[in-house]
């Protein structure tokens, strides 16, 4: 743990901005009623902005707009590291990091620059009162190493000639452009990502149901490309009335079950109570009815219901078949047996 | 055998921040797609879904999430639930979650509401540390987006009324500790709390509370979309599916990337970094989890699948898949002692073992790295570490005393190779190693 106390010399008084007191009212509403005091560290924050540094005064006026005992504020300013308990440099602060991943790349070049350029010592200030350095811990930039940051930008794959030529344009006043100081697209490899390459990312072809949809059943089979591209398909012809080719591939379809009495679609798996009615109200009763549909039937009730490519995906014919002729499969054994939530009637989520 | 990642299984597609991160270009990659569908599908399913991705926290300690989620106890009046998603990624070698939170942040918005409809919560509090400023100002605008595109809040078109609160931390390490983090959220410093209780029943202001890593929120949208089967056929058993990592030091190309879990070292290295800088033979040590898990030698490491229980196999961990690689150049026993100095530096002092041991283990580690020490000392390191490790009420303890112990289990020769020239030559070596207060 590190030792923090607060500065010798200390203001007279401190008082948000009307705009930061705004936002700091707003800030404190976030949170629930009577919980005000989660607030104190945005708070002290912004006061660290609007001053450069945390001072007494601040962290009393803090402490007051949350009704908390200024000890208790006192112990959050020194606990964390990230409040500046001193003045700073007037231009920049650079905080750089020192931790093993930043020291790997060369962090101690950089520290090198700051005691050259700024001060011998941490926290102390340049002759010009303008800048002033401190070795922070990993900042969480590590495969940007080595990295410093001011204020609230980070400055990215350095080197001690980018860093002084960086120092240098601040001092000047120059405009500087947070980031990776190489070029380089945020985390991807110095010479271009490697991954991420596929148009088909981008295209939106991979929305399926859309914003607030609702989905029809669960997808709980493994999806393939296969699967997706039929997905894809099946979207296209969705809502629209089936199209002759489709109808002529009419699967048989019966008014009601023979004999009065349907088979447990559900025994198949990937048929839930839903999917089930859906399948009775075309007229699709019976495994033996399934395990006859041709590749043209599957679209005709692919085309009708909406499912998606599951068929295929599933494996129905194959189950149908099998249930078909009084077999059983695995999963069925497990429906009868009550173990599946999902195929019981009325358990649908 | 590891299955190869392909684009199309990627679920953060836009990491490298080239793409649009807001709600329009994150709803064309597929964000928010259906999100009404799963959660009417029920919290059971989703928990169950969860579960059977076998999905382990991406936060370090690698716990199975949907086992987590139905620790939640049984709503109560009056007794509000918090899902609280823990940005504050402060281990050396992480920046993951930076990614996900500055160029796909809808990812972990989507999961929160998902996360949070699953475990019957009110509301969700991001903790982002406080060095990500940038990072939570892009949150904090996605959040914005979802509130006014009425995706979450009051009346939202999902069903679930439901409010993210971006909340920030303020440069602690400890608070990545999940009790830390409650503690500094309610405005404390942060300091663990004992457990139990746990947080799953007094947490956050004193109720259920799950706390989680911003990857295992993120991925769940696309897990639940995909299927559990799809995230389930990625790495090998008991270590499912893809994984954000991040390799620094000394390879080619550092870079992020997504990669399926069990990947072989060597693979990873070549096929995402170029390879180590001079080559193969030019590697020495790896640690593969973040600074906290102890260090491997190249050898070890090499065809070693990177996941859970392999890297736990070679006495190492996956923790938060930072991978920090160290070749021949690397001053070992200097780079170990630089992380003890992380450590002495962010331990929060509350007990005893932890506060005087890390800075114990810095002090001898930082004349160590010198040469400047006896040899019977190496032992007395050792077991000094065995004194901290398991012995606090957090396990910063333990992250501190495992990097000393696997440069000692590994690398004692060279810690003896430096004492032998101090000795032989104590003023050879001109200029130390400072160390910063």
């Amino acid at each position: 743990m590190s030792v923090r106390r607060l500065h010798s010399e200390q203001p007279e008084s401190f008082e948000f901005s009307a705009e930061n007191l705004e936002w700091a009212r707003n800030v404190i509403g976030r949170y629930p009623e009577g919980r005000q005091a989660s607030a104190v560290i945005p708070l002290l924050t912004r006061a660290q902005e609007q001053e450069g540094w945390v001072t007494q005064p601040a962290i009393e006026y803090v402490a007051d707009m949350l009704s908390m005992p200024y000890i208790r504020v006192l112990e959050v300013a020194t606990f964390y590291t990230q409040f500046l308990l001193q003045p700073v440099g007037k231009k920049a602060h650079i905080q750089v990091c020192g931790t093993t991943p930043c020291r790997l790349r060369g962090a101690g070049d950089l520290i090198r620059v700051c005691k050259n350029k700024i001060a011998d010592k941490q926290f102390a200030l340049s002759e010009d009162g303008d800048f002033s350095w401190e070795e922070v811990e990993c900042a969480g930039a590590c495969v940007n190493a080595p990295m410093i940051q001011i204020s609230k930008d980070t400055y990215e794959d350095l080197t001690p000639e980018i860093f002084e030529e960086l120092i240098d344009k601040i001092a000047a006043g120059k405009a500087v452009e947070p980031g990776s100081q190489t070029g380089r697209q945020g985390s991807a490899p110095a010479t271009g990502p490697v991954t991420l390459t596929d148009p088909s990312l981008y295209d939106g072809s991979r929305v399926k149901w859309g914003l607030g949809a609702e989905m029809d059943e669960p997808e709980d089979e493994v999806e393939t490309a296969e699967g997706a591209k039929k997905d894809a398909q099946s979207d296209a012809t969705e809502g629209g009335q089936p199209d002759s080719s489709a109808e002529s591939g009419m699967p048989v379809l019966l008014r009601e079950p023979l004999d009065g009495k349907a088979d447990n679609l559900k025994e198949i798996s990937g048929i839930g109570p839903k999917i089930e009615q859906k399948l009775n109200g075309v007229g699709v009763f019976h495994f033996a009815q399934i395990a006859q549909w041709t590749d043209e039937n599957i679209a005709f009730i692919d085309s009708q219901l909406a499912f998606r490519g599951r068929i295929a995906r599933e494996n129905w014919i194959e189950q149908a078949k099998v249930l078909a002729s009084g077999a059983e499969t695995d999963f069925s054994k497990r429906v009868q047996a009550g173990a599946v939530s999902s195929s019981k009637s009325g358990g649908d989520a | 055998m590891a299955v190869m990642l392909e684009d199309k299984d990627r679920i953060f597609t836009n990491i490298y921040g080239i793409h649009d991160w807001g709600l329009e270009g994150a709803l064309k990659r597929g964000s928010w797609d259906g999100t009404k569908g799963l959660l009417q599908k029920g919290r059971e399913w989703i928990i169950n879904e969860m579960k059977a991705s076998g999905l382990r926290g991406r936060g370090g300690a690698g716990f199975p999430t949907g086992l987590k989620w139905s620790f939640m106890p049984p709503k109560q009046e009056g007794r509000p639930h918090y899902l609280v998603v823990n940005a504050d990624e402060s281990e050396p070698g992480t920046c993951k979650d930076r990614e996900i939170l500055r160029n796909d942040p809808h990812h972990l918005v989507e999961g929160c509401l998902i996360a949070g409809f699953a475990m019957n919560a009110d509301a969700a509090f991001i903790y982002v540390r406080g060095e990500f400023i940038r990072e939570r100002e892009r949150l904090q605008a996605a959040v914005d987006e979802a509130y006014e595109k009425k995706l979450i809040g009051k009346n939202n078109i999902h069903g679930y009324d439901f409010d993210i609160i971006v909340h920030h931390g303020a440069g602690a390490y400890i608070c990545g500790e999940e009790t830390a983090l409650l503690e500094s959220l309610e405005g404390k410093k942060g300091q663990p709390r004992l457990k139990p209780p746990f947080p799953a029943n007094v947490g956050l202001y004193g109720y259920p509370t799950t706390v989680n890593n911003v990857e295992s929120i993120a991925v769940a949208p696309t897990i639940l979309r995909r299927g559990a089967n799809w995230f389930k056929g990625f790495g090998a058993e008991n270590n499912h599916g893809t994984k954000l990592f991040c390799v620094s030091g000394h390879v080619n190309q550092p870079a992020t990337f997504e990669e399926a879990m069990s990947i072989p070292f060597k693979e990873l290295i070549d096929k995402h970094c170029g390879g180590i800088r001079g080559g193969w033979d030019n590697l020495l040590a790896v640690i593969p989890g973040g600074s906290s898990v102890p260090c491997v030698p190249a050898d070890q490491i090499m065809d070693c699948p990177m996941d859970f229980d392999s890297l736990k196999e070679l006495g190492s961990g996956l923790g938060t898949a930072a991978v920090i690689v160290m070749d021949k150049s690397t001053d070992i026993v200097a780079a170990i002692a630089r992380i003890s100095y992380f450590y002495k530096h962010e331990s929060c002092g509350q007990c005893t073992p932890c506060r005087e041991g890390t800075g114990w283990m810095w002090r001898v580690m930082e004349r160590m790295a010198r040469g400047e020490a006896q040899k019977k000392e190496i032992d007395m390191l050792f077991e000094v570490s065995k004194q901290v490790e398991g012995h606090t009420i957090c396990a910063l303890g333990d992250a501190a005393a495992w990097p000393v112990q696997g440069l000692i289990r590994h690398f004692r020769p060279e810690i003896e190779k430096r004492i032998d020239q101090y000795t032989a030559n104590p003023k050879a070596d001109a200029a130390p190693l400072e160390a910063a207060e």
